[in-house]
């Protein structure tokens, strides 16, 4: 079962108590915008094979959006921040870095 | 190909079975082909045998990474049905299960297709409701579907438990001619008539890029070497994003793994496919005697092919509601597959943004029961380089434009 540490309040919470809320860092596109970018923003998703940026929800617990890297191909977990950051901070992406030499980057 | 019948199975009992060939060639890959069809699972070998039967086009080849059929072909539940709302997914869906009928036929292969009867049971007035709408759209629509009331259910369904504490059984939305078929079989009859024609079905084939020019497809990298081709075809479900990343763009799609189970074979206990959608589980026993169970998908996002205990306690906890009578059964195996999910919980068929390349994909929990529509659409679509009526509906476009084809209701469990 996956285990998720939530960083609002600290509980090392199991799948049942979370709930999963899809890609995380979408850049919002409203009114104004281009089609395209509406339509990547509202459907197009990266959906990688590999390392993941993503939002959960600590539904059953304290209630709080966070969000968490993992890997989709190996179901790894390489750590999880708080739901304000506008990209992975620097220790995600060292974390990430650690275990996997020959990843891209965040993008 | 030497022909399956009473007659061969009657010479090959004397002499030891030692006549039967190969039933499909394993070829070297050529240095190019007419089209390229990535993925042998059911929609990829029937695209490929519908190109070669509908359009006559034959130089055609199928790449698999792993063994042909082993992806969600060989792992699903094997539920057929066209009982859909929108009109786009009766036609596609209807044309599937038509084309089912009269498969073993056609391909001399016994897919062992049962239209043994197929209810969705209505558990509240909302769905009762809702229901009773598929039934009036499916009827304009030319499928044939009914609604029936608790005691024919109960008649049909002789375990079933109709006075369920929480959600009794009110009705159910009935199609007599749904069912289900080997899926193995699918894949392997299309595999056949494909090795027949002289197509190249190539296994432990990886692709790992696609190489294009001036906007348009020139072939693919794989595992095995380069190879060009003048048209390529992503047909591989759960890696469908993947793929479309070496072709560079992006797809509305979501991998997650869904899981089905099996129980220790029993005596025949039930001989119609029952799916309870709002307890989330769904039901029907195989030819061998196990009951084939299945539920809903996990929510985030994976490729590992393996799934969440907690779903699989969920869909077992109500289907013991539903039949209590199964609740000492002892389950056997449990495996998932990674399903493609769209917003909109329809299938993509459609051109794409690089030339030439075209993508199958988004069939998500429910595309077993399509697999010879889709080959339909697919070869048509691929040959004439323009979708006709079956594909029109399901191109990209749609998600730009808001045409959305929203089935989410009508499939509210995997299957
Ligand atoms: C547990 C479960 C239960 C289901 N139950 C039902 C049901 O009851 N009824 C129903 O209608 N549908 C059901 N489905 C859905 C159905 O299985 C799928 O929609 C359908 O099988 C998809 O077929 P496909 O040919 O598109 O994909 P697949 O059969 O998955 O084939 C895709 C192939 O592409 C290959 N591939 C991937 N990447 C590459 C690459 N880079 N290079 C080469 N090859 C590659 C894969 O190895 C795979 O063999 C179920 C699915 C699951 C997982
Ligand atoms: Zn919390």
């Amino acid at each position: 079962m996956l285990t998720l540490t939530c960083p609002c309040c600290g509980v090392a919470a199991e799948e049942t108590e979370l709930a999963p809320g899809g890609e995380a860092h979408l850049k919002r596109f409203g009114p104004g915008a281009s089609d395209e970018d509406f339509e990547g923003y509202l459907f197009a998703r990266k959906n990688p094979k590999g390392v993941h940026f993503e939002r959960w929800r600590h539904a059953m617990g304290c209630g709080k959006w966070f969000l968490a890297a993992r890997c989709t191909a190996t179901l790894e977990v390489f750590g999880t921040y708080k739901a304000q950051s506008p990209e992975p901070p620097p220790e995600i992406i060292a974390a990430i870095k650690a275990r996997r030499p020959d990843w891209k980057g965040y993008s | 190909m030497r022909r399956y019948s009473v007659f061969a199975v009657a010479r090959e009992a004397l002499r030891f079975h030692a006549g039967w060939g190969r039933a499909w060639a394993a070829p070297e890959p050529k240095r190019k082909y007419d089209v390229i069809v990535v993925g042998a699972g059911g929609h990829g070998l029937a695209t490929a045998y519908y190109l070669g039967r509908n359009f006559g086009i034959r130089n055609v080849a199928v790449l698999e990474k792993g063994w042909l059929g082993g992806g969600n072909t060989g792992r699903n539940t094997t539920i057929i049905r066209s009982n859909y709302l929108q009109d786009p997914s009766a036609a596609i869906y209807e044309k599937a299960r038509s084309l089912f009928e009269t498969l073993s036929q056609e391909l001399n292969y016994n897919v062992m297709f049962s239209p043994r009867g197929l209810l969705m049971l209505a558990q509240t007035e909302h769905e009762a409701r809702g229901y009773k709408r598929t039934v009036h759209a499916n009827a304009l629509q030319g499928v044939q579907t009914e609604y029936i009331d608790a005691a024919r259910v109960k008649a049909l369904v002789p375990i079933i438990n109709i006075e369920g504490p929480r959600y009794p059984v009110l009705g159910a939305l009935y199609q007599a001619r749904g069912g289900t078929a080997r899926h193995d079989a699918v894949a392997w009859a299309y595999a056949r008539a494909c090795s027949d024609m002289g197509m190249d079905i190539i296994q432990n084939c990886e692709v790992t890029g696609v190489r294009s020019a001036g906007g348009k497809v020139q072939g693919v990298d794989t595992s095995r070497g380069s190879i060009d081709c003048d048209k390529l075809a992503i047909v591989v479900a759960g890696n469908s994003s993947v793929l479309a990343e070496m072709a560079g763009f992006r797809l509305p799609i979501e991998s997650l793994a869904l899981q089905a189970l099996v129980s220790e074979p029993i005596k025949p206990a039930i001989d119609v496919v029952v799916m309870a959608n709002t307890v989330h589980g769904y039901m029907s026993q195989s030819d061998k005697g196990e009951l084939v169970i299945g539920g809903g998908t996990d929510g985030f996002n994976n490729y590992t092919q393996r799934g969440s205990w907690h779903h699989v306690e969920e869909t077992v906890r109500a289907l013991v509601e539903t039949f209590p009578i199964i609740s000492r059964l002892k389950m056997m195996r449990s495996w998932g597959g990674i399903v493609d999910m769209t917003g909109d919980r329809s299938p993509i068929l459609s051109a794409t943004p690089l030339g030439n390349c075209f993508v199958n994909c988004g069939w998500g929990t429910g595309g077993f029961k399509s697999i010879p529509g889709s080959g339909w659409a697919m070869a048509e679509l691929i040959a004439k380089g323009a979708p006709g009526p079956l594909a029109a509906e399901f191109g990209l476009n749609r998600f730009r434009e808001g045409r959305f084809i929203d089935e989410s209701v009508a499939a509210g469990v995997a299957h």
